[in-house]
């Protein structure tokens, strides 16, 4: 056996490399294993490759308005055979950019698929082949996968999951969505804007059920009026498969039941934490379902082993595992001064169109709380440069508590929100209050001076409405 | 460049001084070394040297000033061909609440400050702008300033746990309210509150350390309220000194003896010795009146009577009623008295006329076998005599070792009007009216 490493980090995802680059950079003796490509399901199979397919329903959805802009142009249409192919493009070059730094952070790549065969041990099987290392800390990042039910298992050719979405080897006219969350709102966005008939089934009363209520009913409409079918508080009985094609039968919360036929099914009914075959019952490491259970540190209880990211539970977003990667490796490093993540300072973004972007309490969550509070609120229209985009529809809200002027919460929905919110999630980082956000100078004209009166709006001084 | 010239510390400890004279006037052109002006602390009149060159632009603390704190602007130096620029005035602003009034702000938070005790500290450059406020700047976000104020919590006293020691809110949500501002207003005599000290974290709660099965929680009624709040004052507020004397009480004994077989029936009296130990302190009072006295800011206050508290120990806390003019009254007047006041604090029938105020204080746990021990001065006193038991000791008398009855008092002192002398002087009076009781007739 080689000598053993500061660090390991099973999982090459977004927190697991960004774990051992804060590991390297504090001069841990770091090295990551990974069992399939460097940048795991965000750079490879997530939040990346749908942004890439999402930019291009977005110019597909200009095309459309090309009159309204001064252009004109005719017989224009997509291949969505490149369109996947630029969006895989986009994975590889940010995948080797990761193995990049990988190698300027020193840190050892190790392929394989890691079992710990201990608290400071683990086994990396490849070809048939099994190295075993060893490591002071341990950290597992091995992220999480679809959530399926039985009787709706995804094969991959007419019932998909975000992965097969990802890469369609043909363009379908019909889908059914199972899942209103992000992933599920972002597939729908993504086909419904490429002309697919659309129809998106969510179990609880609203779409994007996390999202602020008024923010939720805004996105609702507008999906809507793109054409969208929606059906909420309806889960799905059963799936049948044809020769190409999926008969759903859709249950309704009052008992109604309806059959739809569809190209194909996309689950996006949540995740599960890939708790399984990494030899956590070798190394007595707690789970809770489908989590590994850790402290605020992202401790398991046994000494030198940590676990961060999905693995670990909600929110699932890859800036959460990143920022859980840096505190573990702090922590292991000694750094002084390191804090547990507060997840009311995360921000959570979906990619639709129109975007939703959200940090902190919604309105109902804050007034459930006992505070009193004040709510901001500014509309689109009312800022010039939404309006020179030609994208003049959505909402800027800001939830405060009316005593200390903290910043509960806010959400958003419009062009470019997700590029914004982190105005707030500074805001809420520094504890600034609308006092300081208030006096705040935004640059004219922007999108951002929305992010201005919508705190204005709180104390009745927005200015543009 | 206007550079400001700043009170210097002239010791480690000093705080605030006298701008005793100025040696240079507005106009003036200064080399360093040149003495500046005359500072007078506590402790001595020292001279203050220019350590920059310049002229002197404008003198902002006039001749005479006291309380001026260390730190504060005293003066303006201008660099060659400068003239007074007008941020003098605001300059002069922060003067006036820098110099002491005549009613004294509450003793700021002794924060040390990172500088020699050297007498020639002279000329820290200013900012440029406005002058400056606050030297000490507390770290803290927005969030937390306003929640603090809210709930009037001193920032100065958190620590701060976020980015770079940073007050953020979390703190000032576990911090307890009630420690108030430094600028709070000065508390009223008979409620000193306690000075939060920066640097000194607060004590934690002491349930942290116990399962809540394992303790039974008794709330605070208003005496023991009153209790820790008086004595963590005097305690941290007033310089306690102690001294200790042996007391040889073989003819106090006998005295008393005789006193209670012959006299008391007839008289109605019971002399205890404690009754022996007030009279003794009050005639001991009259004779050193140095100890008969009450510290204010401004004076100490001479009493002309000896007022003499006796700590009465009541199953719910304890009380100190007063045995007015002491000095006059007989030690039968005496006995009687202390215990019917004695009597009325364990049924709680004191009036407040009875046990506020007074000018000294006597503990005596003699009854219960204690040797001897130190008492915490319950102001306005400035001291309190410990008394322990009397009991039989071997002692020295010339060569020979003599069996005698002894009790050992201590005076815990307030040395900021009781120096070590005085205070010995009052317990050489005291030792010799007890040891001969019949002395106090004289």
């Amino acid at each position: 056996m080689a000598e053993p490493f500061d660090v390991i980090v099973v999982g090459g995802g977004p927190g697991g490399y960004v774990c051992a680059i804060r590991a390297a950079q504090l001069g841990l003796k770091t090295a990551v294993i990974e069992r399939d490509r460097l940048g795991g399901i965000c750079l490879n199979w997530g939040c990346i490759p749908t942004k890439a397919l999402l930019r291009s329903s977005e110019i597909w959805h200009l095309m459309h308005r090309l009159n309204e802009f001064g252009f004109s142009a005719d017989n224009f249409k997509f291949d969505i055979a490149k369109i996947v192919d630029r969006s895989r493009k986009v994975s590889q070059q940010l995948s080797n950019g990761v193995a990049f730094l990988m190698k300027k952070h020193k840190i050892t790549v190790i392929a394989g698929e890691a079992k710990l065969t201990g608290k400071d041990k683990l086994s990396v099987s490849r070809d048939g082949k099994t190295e075993e290392y060893a490591a002071k800390n341990i950290v597992l990042a091995t992220g999480a996968r679809a959530r399926t039910f039985p009787g709706m298992e995804p094969d991959g050719k007419l019932i998909w999951t975000y992965r097969e979405a990802m890469v369609p080897p043909s363009f379908p006219k019909s889908l059914l969505i199972v899942g209103s969350g992000a992933i599920g709102i972002e597939f729908a966005s993504f086909y419904r804007t490429l002309g697919a008939e659309v129809t998106v089934v969510e179990v609880l009363d609203r779409v994007l059920p996390v999202e602020d209520e008024e923010i939720s009913t805004m996105a609702a409409k507008a999906f809507v009026k793109q054409g969208m079918k929606i059906k909420t508080s309806t889960s799905v009985e059963k799936l049948e498969k044809g020769a190409d094609n999926v008969t759903a039968t859709l249950k309704a919360k009052d008992g109604k039941t309806e059959t739809l036929t569809v190209d194909r099914v996309i689950l996006a009914v949540g995740i599960v934490g890939n708790v399984e075959n990494i030899g956590l019952e070798t190394a007595g490491i707690k789970t809770d379902r489908t989590h590994v259970v850790v402290n605020e540190w992202g401790e398991t209880g046994v000494a030198g082993v940590w676990a961060i990211g999905d693995l670990v539970g909600a929110p699932w977003l890859a800036h959460k595992a990143m920022h859980e990667g840096v505190i573990v490796a702090e922590r292991i490093a000694g750094v002084k001064g390191v804090h547990p993540l507060d997840t009311s300072k995360v921000p959570g973004c979906t990619y639709c169109w129109p975007q939703v972007a959200s940090v902190g309490m919604t309105e109902a969550k804050a007034k459930a709380s006992g505070r009193k509070i004040k709510v901001g609120r500014f509309p689109f229209i009312g800022n010039g440069k939404a309006i020179a985009l030609g994208d003049a529809d959505g909402m800027i809200k800001t939830v405060f508590d009316s005593d200390t002027g903290e910043l509960l919460g806010a959400h958003m929905i419009g062009a470019e929100v997700t590029e914004l919110i982190h105005g707030y999630t500074i805001a809420r980082t520094l504890e600034a209050t609308e006092a300081e956000l208030g006096s705040t100078i935004f640059p004219h004209p922007t999108l951002s001076e929305m992010l201005h009166e919508a705190v204005l709006d709180a104390d009745k001084k927005a200015l543009h409405i | 460049m206007t550079t400001q010239i700043l009170m210097p510390a002239l010791s480690p400890t000093m705080e605030e001084g006298k701008l005793a004279k100025w040696l240079v006037k507005e106009g003036d052109t200064v080399k360093s070394g040149d003495i500046l002006a005359e500072i007078e602390t506590d402790k001595a009149t020292m001279e203050f040297e220019a350590v920059d060159e310049g002229r002197i632009g404008k003198l902002l603390v006039p001749e005479g000033a006291e309380g001026v704190k260390v730190n504060a602007p005293i003066a303006t130096l201008l660099a060659d061909g400068e003239t007074a620029s007008p941020d003098i005035a605001s300059a002069m602003q922060s003067i006036k609440s820098a110099v002491a009034s005549e009613t004294p702000a509450p003793a700021p938070n002794p924060v040390p400050q990172p500088r020699a005790p050297s007498p020639s500290v002279a000329v820290a450059p200013a900012p440029a702008g406005p002058a400056p406020r606050d030297t000490q700047r507390v770290f803290a976000s927005p969030l937390a300033r306003r929640i603090a104020q809210q709930k009037g919590i001193d920032l100065s006293a958190l620590k701060g746990t976020g980015p770079r020691g940073r007050v953020v809110k979390a703190d000032v949500e576990t911090a307890k309210p009630g420690a108030k501002p430094a600028a709070a207003p000065a508390a009223r005599p008979d409620q000193p509150t306690v000075p939060s000290i920066a640097g000194i974290a607060p004590l934690p709660d002491a349930r942290a350390f116990f399962k809540p099965d394992d303790y039974e929680e008794i709330p605070h009624d208003s005496m023991r309220k009153a209790i820790a709040r008086r004595l963590t004052s005097a305690k941290t507020l007033i310089p306690h000194f102690y001294l200790t004397v042996d007391c040889r009480i073989d003819t106090l004994m006998a005295t008393r003896a005789r006193l209670n077989e012959t006299a008391a029936k007839e008289h109605g009296f019971k002399l205890s010795v404690n009754d022996f130990v007030v009279k003794a302190c009050a005639l001991s009072l009259m004779r050193v009146p140095e100890v008969n006295a009450s510290w204010t800011d401004t004076a100490v206050l001479r009493h002309k009577h000896a007022d003499v508290g006796v700590a009465v120990a009541l199953d719910f806390g304890l009380i100190t009623p007063i045995v007015f003019h002491a000095e006059e009254k007989g030690l039968a007047v005496i006995s009687n008295e202390v215990k019917a006041l004695a009597e009325r604090a364990r049924s709680k029938k004191l009036k407040p006329s009875e046990f506020e105020g007074g000018s000294f204080a006597i503990s005596n746990l003699g009854m219960f076998g204690i040797k001897d021990f130190t008492a915490v001065i319950n102001p306005p006193h400035a001291a309190i005599l410990a008394v322990g038991a009397g009991e039989k000791r071997a002692i020295a008398v010339g060569d020979k070792v003599e069996v005698a009855t002894m009790m050992t008092v201590t005076m815990s002192c307030d040395h900021r009007v009781i120096d070590g002398a005085t205070g010995a002087r009052f317990l050489q009076a005291f030792k010799q009216f007890i040891e001969e009781p019949a002395s106090m007739l004289l």
